[in-house]
This record gives structure tokens, C-alpha cells and sequence, in this order.
């Protein structure tokens, strides 16, 4: 395997993927809600034979068209990257994280794509009632295609239902099922949906709030915001519900990650949970693990164990007991991974060496090694600590993941809020005369965008040094390529979605400006 | 599981799935084929957002479908997804550009405030449509002709050229193979423009535009299928799994595989009395026609390139890191399972074609471009 890396060369390799990812999930939450919120309007269109709901459906289409485009562009790259990029891990993963990519493309993609063009081109040329199917489709080709990249993506986090087998160098899918209903995969979809649902609420009631403030299209404003705004409420709830679910199996699956976004050194118990913290550096010298302290901070005595195993003096693992163990609690520490690790990297060296040689007693015995449970639940899970220099190494970025993670709390908190009030005030027939509201409303437009990345940067960033959970580093993950190379496409793609990028927001403001009228000239 | 079916049952059945994806593909390459024409065929605004807009409402086809080519490919035969992407990196990458540009040009090109302008997106279209065509023909003629990669023995790859696929444009039967590819795009392009704009004018440039790019298809796909058929091939011992070079491989094995040799030979002729039909007797539904012999004669020939112990990825510089069907696969596990997955694709055929004839049912017409509906 690749013994020198090129660290150089995988900080940009991991720079193009996040470029690419970060731009299109600036695009996807919108198409993941909105299409559900076209799905209510054309439903109350088709059930009233109202022009008025035709009309705000047809409005909001519009928007919808204009994200699709680049959303699904820049997915494609994503795809890909994982062999122009990631080569060595499509080997490594490809029999397992294949599939689920595959099956977007039949199930999911063809949906979407299919009736997406029925959606926008069909209203004279099929009947009410097939666009309508058309519009459903769409929206749930489009959720659909998201449940199997996250389905693809939980994997990575916490690899289940698969074998490693040392004939092809290589682990393989031995349950489907277990792939799928991952308990992180479950988390994530309903999560990663709801978020952008919630996006998508956001962005409907907050330019709704710019016709009212601007005394244009009160009415479609006002539906608008109503449909919006409950829709997003219920999926606030959802998200909120789901992220907590999603921490607790995170702790499980993935307790350094988990550790780092509460920053937490100490394992103990009774544990608080910190609402609010700044950090800082600590002033020792020989800090192997570059702790941080917290220096001020509003802290919930005892909810973190009660949110992690529902009691409250139950114990919370800390970051230094993964890094240095704990045989109080049972836990490895990282030293005793890597030698692990170590011991389970030869012995797959030595087979390999064996099936060269054509030794069949020595292959015969190795591999009985290799399929002993024992050996792959003791040492071959720790397979990717082999390429883990130091303890140390397999921490995160805590104040990175501690901040954005708080952050994205704190703001879904906020759109439960936002959502209710424009719900209530709107119910009320009071929200034209909540000047203030209805400016916080359009403030609040690129708030869950933030929320999303956020999410996505604790996601990917706490799992490192791991592209998969324990067991391969990124390090080794990379296509042997130079670094020059990928410098180069990095800025084209930098450069490409930045100007398509800032195309899409001057459009989409332009159409918000011109507003419905379009479609009766 | 429900069916006993063997590993290698198994790699050819998934082999043909990801034949019939490229093949389907590069049918609706005719989106990019005419694309390709946006400022040669049309003579006023009003043509020309005709083209686009027929082109325009089947590019996610399209765009799915080599999606889900890249998606089966991945599951099915990681190795090569692994070696073939990470390697020929400059060839993929340039394609992906391409299609990018491509998505948002369609729906950002007519809208106000679109901030690069008019002209802009339609280049954009006009580089999608040329390159991608030409591009993929020539990844696809190195199934034939071979790639500079090896492998060490943990199945890693490493690209031997510092060209990381651009070599493969130097090599005149790949050259070949992109041309007659570029040019049946542009003809099924025109063949579709025939058979969907009402406007008499427009079709009967786009017939004469029809006789000028059949000449350099016609010497790129005759140059590349007689070079297959003299040339060496990359044979398996299907004992040892070794690779060797065998003279008129590819011709032996169309011998050897009477049923590819009779779809290569209808494909060819469907293609043909499409063109023949469209131009000289002035038929305007000829598209279903090549469209058909499109996805015979590819078909065919991806099967030359991965059945009958040949490879499918051969290796320049290391023969026996050449890749085919037995190596390069999934599991049979993933295998199986992919293929229950896969027994939904005859209800995604009938409902694309269900939509598609919903839409395509009128012509577009001057009328229905400035009738105010969506519009790209």
C-alpha cells in the first residue's frame, strides 16, 4: 500500500471535495423542500381549481427551476470525484459504497429527471391531474436520491453489514439490509431532509415577507407564507428530535467526534451539557493534546449524561480516555489500536505474500486467521490505526467542530421559533402589521443555509483523520495523482461555481422582483 | 437468497447493464449533437431558442443517464472506476466541466440578470455539445486499445503518463472512434430537430447539414471498425487468468459471438437507412431508427470488449494489470443484490416513455416559444 503520502496532495484533494460538496448543498435543501411545499400549493390548486394557487404554484416553480439546474450539476461532480479523487477508497469501499449510488441513479434520478420536465413544460400538455402526480414524483425522486447518498455517506461514518475479504484486498457487502438501516443512515436522512424543509420554509416566508413589506402580491404572500410556515414548524420539530437522536448514536459509533463537538476532555459523570462556551488555549507547554479550556460558558448540570444514556449519572466518555484509554470504563486507548491495527495490516502483508509465493498450507492458515471472529472483532476493525502515526493523530479539530456544532443548534432552535410565530401571526391576520417580524423573516433567509453547512462541516470534519470510521485514513484514500493537478481543477471549479454561483443569486433576486407577473404577460 | 445464480452469470449480466447504460447514452447524446448546432442551423433568435428548447426538455435524460452509468460502473466493477477516474484524470474531469456548464446553461440562458449574458450560455452549450461527444468516444475506444496503468498488489492503481489521459486523444483510432461519435451525435441531433420543430425552414437546412456530417461519421467509425477488426486484441487464458496479445481478437470474437455480430450488423444498417431515409427521402421520424442502431452497434461492441475472455480495460505498460469482467467486479453478493435492484428498470423505461410522449405529443412551433410558458 501507499507508505509515503503526500500530505500536500490530499489537504487539496479534501479541499476540491469540500469545495464541491459545500457549493452543492447550497443549492440541494432548497430543491429538497420546496418541492414538497410545490407538492401542498398545486395539491390546494387541483382540490379548489383556484388560478390564484396555480399562480403561486407557477411563481415558486419558477425559483425551484433555477436551483434545480445547478444543484444537480454540481452533484455529478461529486460523484465522480470519488474516482478521479479518491481512487483507492473506490477499491477499498467500491463493493459497498457503490451500490447505494447505483441505485440512486435507477430509483431516485430517473424519477426526478423524468418528471421534472412534465413539471415545467406539461401545464398545457397533460392533464391537471398528471401534473400534479408529476410534481409528487419530483419531490419524492428528489428525497428519494437523498436517502441513498446519506445512506452512502452514514456507511463511511459507521461501516456495518460488510466483510473484509484478503483475496481481493478489499471490504464486501455481506447485508444489504444492515447497509441500509444503518442507525446513522436513518438519523441522517431524516435529519438532512428536514433541514432542508426547513430551509425551504425560510426561503418562502422570507421572500413572502419582502412582497408584503413591499405592499405586492399580499395575498400569494400571505398563502404562501401560511402553507410555509406550518410545513417548516413540523419539520423543525422533526429536526430537532433527529439531531438528538443522531448525537446519541454519534456518541455510540463515533465518541471521539461526539467528545470533540461538546469539548469534552474529561470523561465523567453527571456531565453537564454546555449551551453556550468560548475557548481558549491551555497554558502548558507539553499539552500532547493541545487541550482547550473553556472560559466561560452556560452549562445544563447533568443533561449531557442524560441525553447520552438517559440517566444522569451515567458516564460520558471524554477525549482523553479515547486517546489514552480507560481501563476503569473498558475503553482501548489509540496506542493499543495502532498496534492492533498494526498486527492486522501484516498479517494481511503476509497473505498476500503467501498467495504470491503459491504456499497453499500457509495461505490455508493465514486466512483461517483472517475469517476467526476474534481477529477481525479485536484487531481488524482496527485496521486503519496501521496508518495512524501518533495518538494524538485521531482527535479532531475541537474548537472547529466544538463552535460550528453549537451553532447549528442554537440556529435550528431559532427556526422553530421564526416558524411558529409567522405561522401564529399569520393564522392571526396580524402579520402585514409586524414590520419588525416580517424583516427578521427576510434576515433569516440565509440562516439555515449557514445551519446546513454547519452540519456538514461537523459531519466531515469530525470524522477526520477517517475518510471511513477506523478504518482507512484519508491519507491513504487518495488517487495517486500530483498535487498540481488537482491545484488546478480545485481553482477551475472554484472559479466555474463561484461565477454560476453569483449568476443563480442575481436570476433568482431578478425573478423575485419581477414576481408572478411574469407568467400573465 | 431467492436465485442461485453464479459469480461470472453474474459480471456478464452486470457487464450488459453498463453496456446498455452507455449505450443509451450516447442515443441521447443527440441532446449534445444538437446542442452543437445552436449557431449554424438556425438563421433568426426565434430558430435558435427552438433548437433549444427541443434539446432543452430531454437534457436531464441525458444527464441521468451517465449518472447512473458512473453509479452501476461504481458498484459493479470498482476497479475499474478506480483506475480508469483516478488515472485518465484529465479526459473525466473535462467531461464532468463540460456537463456542468451544460445544466445551468439551459436554464439560466434566457432569464434576466443572468449576469455572463446571453452569448455566454450558449457557448457553453456549443462546448458541451463538441466536446463531451468526442471526449467520451475516445474513453471509450481505450476499452479497445488500452490505457498506460498498472496495479501493485493491494489492486491500488497508478497512472503511467504524466498526461493522466490526455494521451489517449494522440492515438488516431481513438481519434477515430471520438470523431464518428461526435458526428453521430450531431446526426441524431438533426434527425431529432427534424422529427420535433415545426418550422419548414429549419428542417430543410438541417437535411442538407445531415449530408455534410455523415461523410467524416461515415470515415471515423469505418477507420475505427476495420482498425478493431485487423488489430490485436488483449485475450484471457481463462485457466490462468492470464493476458495475451491475440491477432484479430475483436474479429474473433464477433465470429465467435454470432448474436453480437448480427446486432452490430442490424445496428449498422438501421443507422444507415435512418440517414439514407432522412435526407433522401425526406422522412421526419427516422430518429427512432438510428436511435435504435445507435444502441445496437454500441451495445455490440462494448460486448466485443468485455465477453469471450477479453479485456475490458487493458494495461499499456503491465498486461496483467489489465482489467476484465472476473477482476475488475463486485462481489457476488453486491452483485445479486444489485441485480433484484435492477429488475425495476423495465417500469423506469415505461414511465420515461409514458412522459416522454406526453411532452414530445405537439411539435414546437413559434407559437409555443412565445406563448410565455417555462423557457430556456
Amino acid at each position: 500500500m501507499i507508505e509515503n503520502i503526500d500530505l500536500s496532495l490530499v489537504d487539496w484533494s479534501r479541499a476540491q471535495f469540500a469545495l464541491t460538496a459545500i457549493y452543492h448543498w447550497l443549492f440541494v435543501p432548497l430543491t429538497l423542500g420546496l418541492s414538497f411545499i410545490l407538492v401542498i400549493m398545486e395539491t390546494k390548486y387541483v382540490r379548489t381549481g383556484s388560478e390564484k394557487w396555480k399562480r403561486t404554484t407557477k411563481f415558486w416553480m419558477k425559483l425551484f427551476g433555477i436551483n434545480f439546474a445547478i444543484g444537480v450539476s454540481t452533484g455529478l461532480i461529486l460523484e465522480f470525484e470519488f474516482g478521479t479523487n479518491w481512487s483507492n477508497y473506490s477499491w477499498f469501499v467500491g463493493d459497498i459504497f457503490g451500490a447505494p449510488l447505483a441505485v440512486e441513479g435507477i430509483i431516485a434520478f430517473f424519477l426526478e429527471s423524468t418528471f421534472v420536465a412534465v413539471m415545467f413544460f406539461g401545464w398545457d400538455k397533460v392533464s391537471k391531474r398528471f401534473h400534479l402526480v408529476s410534481t409528487w414524483l419530483v419531490a419524492i425522486g428528489a428525497n428519494l436520491s437523498a436517502l441513498w447518498i446519506l445512506v452512502a455517506n452514514a456507511w463511511m461514518e459507521n461501516p456495518v453489514g460488510m466483510i473484509f475479504n484478503p483475496d481481493t484486498a478489499r471490504n464486501e457487502m455481506k447485508s444489504f439490509w444492515e447497509v441500509l438501516f444503518n442507525p446513522v443512515a436513518m438519523d441522517k436522512f431524516f435529519h438532512t431532509i428536514t433541514s432542508g424543509f426547513v430551509l425551504a420554509s425560510l426561503f418562502v416566508t422570507g421572500i413572502s415577507a419582502w412582497f408584503i413589506l413591499r405592499n405586492r402580491e399580499r395575498e400569494m404572500a400571505i398563502k404562501s407564507i401560511k402553507v410555509a410556515a406550518i410545513f417548516g414548524a413540523f419539520a423543525s420539530v422533526v429536526l430537532i428530535y433527529t439531531g438528538d437522536t443522531s448525537a446519541r448514536t454519534l456518541a455510540d459509533v463515533q465518541p471521539v467526534k461526539f467528545a470533540a463537538m461538546e469539548a469534552l476532555y474529561e470523561g465523567q459523570r453527571d456531565a453537564g451539557l454546555t449551551a453556550f462556551g468560548i475557548l481558549t488555549d491551555r497554558d502548558e507547554a507539553d499539552d500532547e493534546l493541545d487541550e482547550k479550556d473553556i472560559i466561560a460558558s452556560i452549562e445544563i448540570p447533568g443533561l449531557l449524561s442524560i441525553m447520552t444514556n438517559g440517566k444522569r449519572d451515567s458516564y460520558v466518555t471524554g477525549i482523553k480516555d479515547l486517546v489514552y484509554g480507560n481501563e476503569e470504563m473498558g475503553i482501548i486507548s489509540a496506542a493499543e489500536k495502532i498496534e492492533r491495527g498494526k498486527i492486522a495490516r501484516q498479517l494481511l502483508l503476509d497473505y498476500r505474500e503467501a498467495k504470491k509465493r503459491g504456499d497453499s498450507q500457509e495461505i490455508e492458515e493465514l486466512k483461517k486467521r483472517f475469517e476467526d471472529n476474534n481477529f477481525q472483532e479485536q484487531y481488524f476493525r482496527y485496521f486503519g490505526y496501521s496508518y495512524i502515526n501518533k495518538p494524538t493523530d485521531i482527535v479532531p479539530n475541537v474548537p472547529l467542530l466544538f463552535y460550528t456544532f453549537h451553532v447549528m443548534v442554537a440556529l435550528g432552535f431559532l427556526f422553530l421559533l421564526l416558524q411558529v410565530l409567522a405561522w401564529f401571526f399569520a393564522a392571526r391576520g396580524s402579520l402585514e402589521k409586524r414590520k419588525g417580524f416580517l424583516w427578521i423573516l427576510i434576515l433569516s433567509i440565509p440562516l439555515p443555509y449557514l445551519a446546513s453547512v454547519l452540519g456538514w462541516l461537523v459531519t466531515e470534519m469530525g470524522r477526520q483523520p477517517w475518510i471511513i470510521q477506523d478504518l482507512m485514513p484519508v491519507g491513504i484514500a487518495v488517487s495517486s495523482i500530483s498535487t498540481s493537478t488537482v491545484q488546478t481543477t480545485f481553482w477551475l471549479f472554484a472559479a466555474l461555481f463561484t461565477a454560476l454561483l453569483i449568476a443563480e443569486v442575481s436570476i433568482m433576486t431578478r425573478q423575485i422582483k419581477i414576481g408572478p407577473k411574469i407568467e400573465e404577460e | 437468497m431467492l436465485l442461485a445464480v453464479s459469480h461470472s452469470f453474474l459480471q456478464e449480466y452486470w457487464w450488459l447493464l453498463v453496456s446498455l447504460l452507455a449505450s443509451l447514452l450516447v442515443f441521447l447524446m443527440f441532446v449534445q449533437g444538437g446542442q452543437s448546432f445552436i449557431f449554424t442551423l438556425a438563421t433568426n433568435e426565434g430558430q435558435k431558442t427552438m433548437i433549444i428548447n427541443a434539446m432543452g426538455r430531454k437534457w436531464e435524460f441525458t444527464f441521468t443517464t451517465l449518472v447512473t452509468f458512473g453509479g452501476a460502473f461504481f458498484a459493479s466493477f470498482p476497479l475499474f472506476y478506480a483506475t480508469s477516474f483516478g488515472g485518465a484524470y484529465w479526459v473525466w474531469m473535462a467531461i464532468l466541466f463540460s456537463f456542468v456548464i451544460q445544466a445551468v446553461a439551459y436554464e439560466y440562458r434566457s432569464k434576466p440578470s443572468n449576469i455572463l449574458g446571453k452569448k455566454t450560455f450558449e457557448i457553453f452549450l456549443l462546448i458541451n455539445g463538441a466536446l463531451s461527444p468526442l471526449l467520451i468516444g475516445i474513453a471509450v475506444a481505450t476499452f479497445f486499445t488500452g490505457a498506460s496503468f498498472s496495479l501493485d498488489e493491494m489492486n491500488m492503481s497508478k497512472w503511467d503518463t504524466p498526461w493522466h489521459g490526455l494521451e489517449a486523444i494522440m492515438s488516431l483510432r481513438n481519434l477515430s472512434m471520438g470523431i464518428a461519435v461526435l458526428f453521430l451525435a450531431r446526426l441524431l441531433g438533426l434527425m431529432y430537430i427534424i422529427n420535433t420543430i415545426d418550422d419548414n425552414e429549419l428542417i430543410t437546412r438541417a437535411r442538407k447539414k445531415a449530408i455534410i456530417n455523415m461523410i467524416p461519421f461515415l470515415i471515423g467509425f469505418l477507420y475505427f471498425v476495420i482498425s478493431l477488426l485487423i488489430a490485436e486484441g488483449f485475450a484471457i487464458d481463462p485457466e490462468s487468468g492470464t493476458i495475451f496479445m491475440e491477432k484479430g481478437k475483436y474479429f474473433h470474437n464477433l465470429v465467435e459471438m454470432p448474436l453480437v455480430l448480427i446486432m452490430f450488423m442490424a445496428g449498422t444498417l438501421l443507422v444507415l437507412f435512418a440517414l439514407y431515409r432522412t435526407v433522401f427521402t425526406e422522412k421526419n421520424d427516422m430518429i427512432w431508427f438510428a436511435g435504435i442502431g445507435t444502441v445496437l452497434v454500441v451495445l455490440s461492441l462494448l460486448m466485443l470488449a468485455g465477453y469471450n475472455n477479453t479485456s475490458f480495460y487493458p494495461s499499456l505498460t503491465d498486461l496483467q494489470s489489465s482489467l476484465t469482467i472476473r477482476n475488475a467486479s463486485s462481489s457476488q453478493f453486491t452483485l445479486k443484490t444489485m441485480m433484484y435492484i435492477s429488475f425495476i428498470i423495465p417500469v423506469v423505461i415505461a414511465y420515461i416513455w409514458y412522459a416522454w410522449s406526453a411532452i414530445n405529443r405537439k411539435k414546437i412551433d413559434k407559437d409555443e416559444i412565445n406563448g410565455g410558458g417555462h423557457l430556456y
